[in-house]
């Protein structure tokens, strides 16, 4: 019996000989390449048309309440924000922003989509511990960054003795 | 779902839940806490496993091991997964617009139970081969087919080494969920390494469970329901109506995303539904039983593989 197992056993195969550095290149020669040019060119058309509604947004409110360009910048933020902040709801932004890339997230949609989704993802969890606490999960790096960038800028105004 | 799977299963085998001696189950959850309400309602004693996409195979072979060990006459395995409780656990809330790069997989929801009795007459398993963890320091969580590959490639070799059979004993080897961009890496690796892959069907359950032209699941199907349901589903179904006298199959063999924060594991399973390789006679008409193909007189014999692709 013990012959006749080591008789059919297959030839013995060699064992995995790669170290870490060599397959991670054997596998990335077998991944597929992000397509880059394309997610420009995406981000580019969509990032634009956010942008181009938002002009119109803004032209509306200046036209309908005689605002200054800078006194509808805020409502204009405020409707954009609602727009995102439906589509969140309604599920689509997902879908969008898979073909859209960066062009869906760097807009000001896109900071409001990461705090919706947070939003309605930890709603199970009660409004002050789900809600409350996670709503910023995604966001806060946005906000923290923001503040340490704006006040580095905000020194170099101060030592270049620019102001507004 | 779960427990539906589970009562699904019951049903089918024709049991009552007091007869099953042990429910081993796991999923992708914190505390498997899916399994842990599906054993409540199943009321018996209760191994919960966490693997997470080898999950299924793991309950698999140690349901398998309780009965032939005759600690258990029937023993539950049941696996599930959600793909929106892993995209919060794991990775962004749902609605949450990230662009996923294309070798990111698509966890799959869904659930997948399997009795394992002492005796009956459905597939058998005949043995398990657990794989052991290869790290090969692949650190994108959104490519974790790259990362469990070699320890699919490692699991299947040692398995056949240790039952001392050919890739060609079973008509089809299928691992868990490889996806687009592990399944040929690991056909690649195997190839290299000397295994005969081609005489067998080498193929996967996250290239099986989506259809990947129609749906956007970028890579493929991931998570442990993804082999759960196409194993207990799909793959089982074929066995028994393919008539197979044995049914091997082998789980587990996984891969660590180092630094990463889940462990993204492979398993792989073999099944042998040996059928109709040694039926077909190129001298006679024949209809394979598996799937369907008609096969008329006279053809020539090298034609004879009917079941080269799975039909979708």
């Amino acid at each position: 019996m013990a012959t006749k197992e080591a008789g059919r056993g297959p030839a013995s195969y060699k064992p995995l000989s790669m170290s870490p550095k060599e397959y991670q290149q054997f596998a990335k020669s077998r991944q597929p390449s992000r397509p880059v040019f394309a997610n420009c060119v995406r981000a580019f058309l969509v990032g634009g048309f956010i942008c181009f509604i938002g002009e119109g947004v803004q032209h509306f409110f200046m036209a309908a309440f005689d605002m200054t360009s800078r006194q509808a910048g805020n409502p204009t933020v405020a409707v954009m924000i609602l727009i995102s902040v439906i589509l969140t709801c309604l599920g689509v932004y997902d879908k969008i922003a898979q073909w859209a890339g960066a062009g869906t997230a760097v807009p000001v949609t896109g900071f409001a989509n990461s705090m919706c989704s947070a939003a309605i993802e930890h709603r199970s969890e009660g409004l002050v511990l789900g809600v409350g606490a996670n709503m910023f999960k995604l966001a806060g790096s946005v906000i923290v960054f923001g503040t340490v960038a704006a006040f580095f800028v905000g020194i170099v105004y101060w030592i270049l003795g620019v102001s507004h | 779902m779960l427990e539906q799977a589970s009562d699904i299963a019951l049903s089918k085998a024709a049991l009552s839940k007091d007869k099953i001696n042990f429910y081993v189950g796991g999923d992708l959850i914190n505390q498997i806490i899916s399994s842990t309400f599906a054993a409540r309602t199943m009321g018996a004693p209760y191994l919960g496993v966490f693997g997470a996409c080898s999950t299924s195979m793991e309950s698999l072979a140690l349901a398998a091991l309780l009965v032939s060990t005759g600690a258990a006459r029937y023993a539950i395995a049941g696996t599930s997964s959600h793909n929106c409780t892993a995209e919060k656990q794991f990775r962004y809330p749902t609605e949450y617009g990230s662009q996923k790069p294309p070798t990111a997989q698509y966890t799959v929801t869904g659930a997948g139970a399997a009795v394992v009795a002492a005796e009956g007459d459905g597939p058998r398993i005949t043995s398990a081969t657990i794989g052991r963890i290869m790290d090969l320091g692949l650190k994108d969580p959104f490519d974790m087919g790259s990362a469990m590959a070699p320890a699919a490639v490692d699991t299947i070799q040692a398995h056949l080494q240790e039952t001392g059979r050919d890739p060609g004993y079973y008509d089809m080897i299928v691992t868990g969920d490889l996806a687009s961009v592990g399944h040929p890496i690991a056909a690649d690796l195997l190839k290299r390494h000397g295994v005969p892959i081609a005489e067998t069907q080498f193929n996967d359950c996250g290239l099986l469970v989506f259809d990947l032209a129609k749906q956007a699941v970028q890579a493929g199907g991931s998570g442990c329901a993804c082999s759960a349901t196409v194993a207990y589903g799909h793959l089982l179904k074929r066995i028994a109506k393919g008539g197979a006298e044995a049914a091997a199959r082998r789980g587990d063999g996984r891969a660590a995303l180092a630094a990463v924060l889940s462990a993204g594991r492979e398993h792989s399973l073999h099944r042998a539904c040996r059928i109709h390789r040694t039926l077909i006679d190129p001298k006679e008409d024949f209809r394979c039983n598996i799937c369907g193909h008609f096969w008329s007189a006279g053809r020539s014999a090298s034609s004879a593989s009917c079941c080269s692709t799975l039909p979708s």
